[in-house]
């Protein structure tokens, strides 16, 4: 990778981190609804190509930028505004872009791994060559769907990479309380899927780590699973302040973080302090725009409650 | 009726290449109930897919399949299974269009069979087709003859609405004209008036519409006439027609397979109330199963279906 890839990295980092941030703020003044999920600490960077999909879960925010999702209407749908990426119709749980082949935040736990063996299967029929990057946490694998997506994605041979991002809860249950294997990859096995690990605080660990499933998967040999393991800062949702998890816990996650962790890495490739600095300047800079142009944004209008329900016309 | 729905298939799959069949058995076997026989050959395995027996991920693929570019017609051998699926169907196709604000389409057929009759006892004997018909996003079609099967599946696999299309399972071997012409559909959200009456109004659908037709004639004799009503969907429900034949008779009897309570009887008489107050003659009749789970034993089964002298009985009731 190059001085450039590295500094497009960090700065996606950097602007998911101060998005998060913004929108933990917005919420607490209750210009913010709903349910919301905050992927601070979980920063993990995709290695795909345009052609690849992406689907994931209701923490989708930091995903949602992965994939190249412009922050203006990223922060206009969590407004409720009709410059939102939904219209202002699906929020912080569902944000999607079809352009980007980004197929969306699905919040019905475990449903939308059913989806990405779909999205697989027809890029398969279709003789493409993508790959369907399909991201859930630890809890999902404790569902029916799973095991069903996992089975027919090997039984079918689909094109599809299941990443477990593994950050030791769901909700605010442990994994050992929930989950009869802790490692959750070894799930995988029972379905002949092959499998590995990376360090999700890691950007570099995680990009190598995709980098070699994704190749496995294109060279025509079905799925893969891929557990990173990382950590969440903020409770499930906003509002969870319940005591299963301890302070020490928690920063000892911290000491671990990985923008932190990268910033020594950036500069042994001779990036400089201030090239660090300028990068936070700017990328506050376009959370702060993106604020902007959503509280300018109008509410979608009465007319919108009807449009969109069906295709055709009724 | 077996052999329409397949030449719908067929037709359409020649058509379009996106199109595709998913689902368990449908492949080399044909279906349970022979309604993909002739496609495996035709178009192939990667066409016409068989599954493992895993509800939730046939129409979960289905859906992820049509957003991405796909048009599956996915079938789930029986009405009872769908409940498996029932996420999928009601959370996901219903709603990824609208939720995602417009930019996902889910061009989706998900054909089932229902209705009881056969002895299959209560989790295998259900008419829920109402169930399905309670959600905004879904279309849901239940057809009531070989020829209007074979154009409403047509109309169903072109519709770029996710459409929940629902068989009975003792109609297949029902024999009838079909079009030959390959581009003979019917558009989904019709009524279709299939007797002409001035005394009574019959709404129904699928297998009571037969039922209905059988007590029609008997009433003839009697000299009472009889209009009935095919409502052909349930979602969008196409009440205009009943509106218009009720101002004609002041009387009506809604004729189901399903349970009364909570039924279609209830939406449909409850819009009558609504829309034709003034041209009542008789509170509304309605037919329907007894509230309890199907038995196994044939004479406790047929006891629970609605019969021709049920029909009968509730038309007398009305006049």
């Amino acid at each position: 990778m190059t001085k450039e890839d590295y500094l497009e990295l960090y700065k996606q980092m950097v602007i998911i981190r101060l998005i998060e941030e913004k929108c933990e703020e917005l919420y607490q003044k209750s210009k913010i609804g709903g349910f919301m999920h905050l992927y601070i600490g979980q920063e993990a960077i995709s290695a795909r190509k345009p052609q690849d999909n992406v689907i994931t879960a209701y923490r989708d925010h930091g995903i949602a930028i992965a994939c190249g999702m412009d922050p203006k209407p990223l922060m206009a749908e969590m407004l409720g505004k009709v410059t939102g990426c939904c219209k202002g119709k699906g929020g912080s749980m569902h944000l999607a872009d079809i352009n980007l082949r980004f197929w969306g935040g699905h919040a019905i736990v475990g449903a939308h791994l059913a989806l990405a063996t779909g999205l697989a299967w027809a890029d398969k029929q279709k003789g493409s060559d993508g790959v369907t990057l399909c991201f859930f946490g630890d809890g999902a694998s404790n569902i029916g769907y799973f095991h069903e997506s996992l089975n027919l994605a090997a039984v079918w041979k689909l094109p599809v990479l299941f990443i477990c991002e593994n950050n030791h809860y769901g909700m605010w249950t442990p994994v050992e309380d929930a989950s009869a294997v802790t490692d959750i990859r070894k799930k995988a096995l029972g379905y002949d899927i092959p499998s590995d690990v990376c360090d999700g605080m890691d950007l570099l660990a995680v990009r190598k780590a995709s980098e070699k499933a994704i190749a496995h998967i294109r060279s025509g040999k079905g799925p893969f699973f891929l557990e990173v393991m990382t950590y969440r800062y903020r409770g499930h949702s906003m509002g969870d302040q319940r005591p299963y998890r301890t302070a020490d816990e928690i920063k000892e996650w911290q000491t671990k973080d990985p923008i932190g962790k990268f910033e020594p890495v950036m500069m042994k490739k001779g990036i400089t302090k201030e090239q660090i600095e300028s990068i936070h300047a700017e990328s506050a800079k376009v959370v702060e725009e993106a604020v902007r142009f959503a509280e300018e944004s109008p509410f979608p209008p009465m007319e919108e409650l009807y449009t969109d329900i069906y295709v055709e016309n009724q | 009726m077996s052999k329409a729905l397949a030449q719908a298939m067929y037709e359409e799959m020649e058509r379009d290449p996106n199109i595709v069949v998913l689902g368990e058995e449908v492949g080399a076997q044909g279906g349970t109930y022979g309604v993909t026989a002739g496609l495996f050959e035709k178009f192939g395995k990667d066409r016409v897919r068989d599954t493992p027996i895993s509800e939730g991920v046939i129409v979960g693929a289905a859906v992820g399949a049509a957003m991405n570019g796909l048009r599956p017609v996915a079938e789930i051998m029986g009405i009872n299974f769908a409940f498996l699926a029932m996420d999928q169907i009601v959370n996901h196709a219903a709603k990824i269009h609208s939720m995602f604000g417009g930019q996902f389409k889910c061009p989706l057929v998900v054909r089932t069979t229902s209705g009881g009759g056969k002895q299959l006892a209560a989790t295998h004997s259900q008419t829920p087709d109402v169930i399905f018909a309670h959600f905004p996003g879904l279309k849901v079609v239940a057809p009531s003859t070989p020829a209007e099967a074979k154009a409403l599946l047509k109309a169903s696999i072109r519709s770029d609405d996710p459409v929940f299309f629902i068989e009975h399972s003792t109609m297949y071997s029902e024999r009838g004209e079909v079009s030959d012409d390959p581009n003979f559909l019917l558009p989904i959200g019709k009524s279709d008036i299939k007797r002409k009456g001035k005394d009574v109004t019959i709404v129904t659908y699928s297998k009571m519409v037969s039922v209905s037709l059988k007590a029609a004639a008997e009433l003839e004799k009697e000299g009472i006439e009889v209009e009935i009503i095919d409502l052909r969907s349930l979602r969008p429900l196409d009440l205009d027609p009943v509106f218009e034949s009720f101002k004609k008779t002041n009387r009506a009897v809604i004729v189901e397979e399903g349970w009364k309570t909570f039924g279609i009887g209830s939406e449909v008489a409850t819009r009558i109330y609504e829309e034709c107050f003034d041209y009542l003659d008789a509170p509304i009749e309605r037919v329907a199963q007894k509230e309890v789970p199907l038995p196994y034993s044939a004479e406790l089964e047929r006891a629970a279906i609605p019969q021709v002298k049920d029909v009968i009985a509730a038309v007398k009731k009305v006049l």
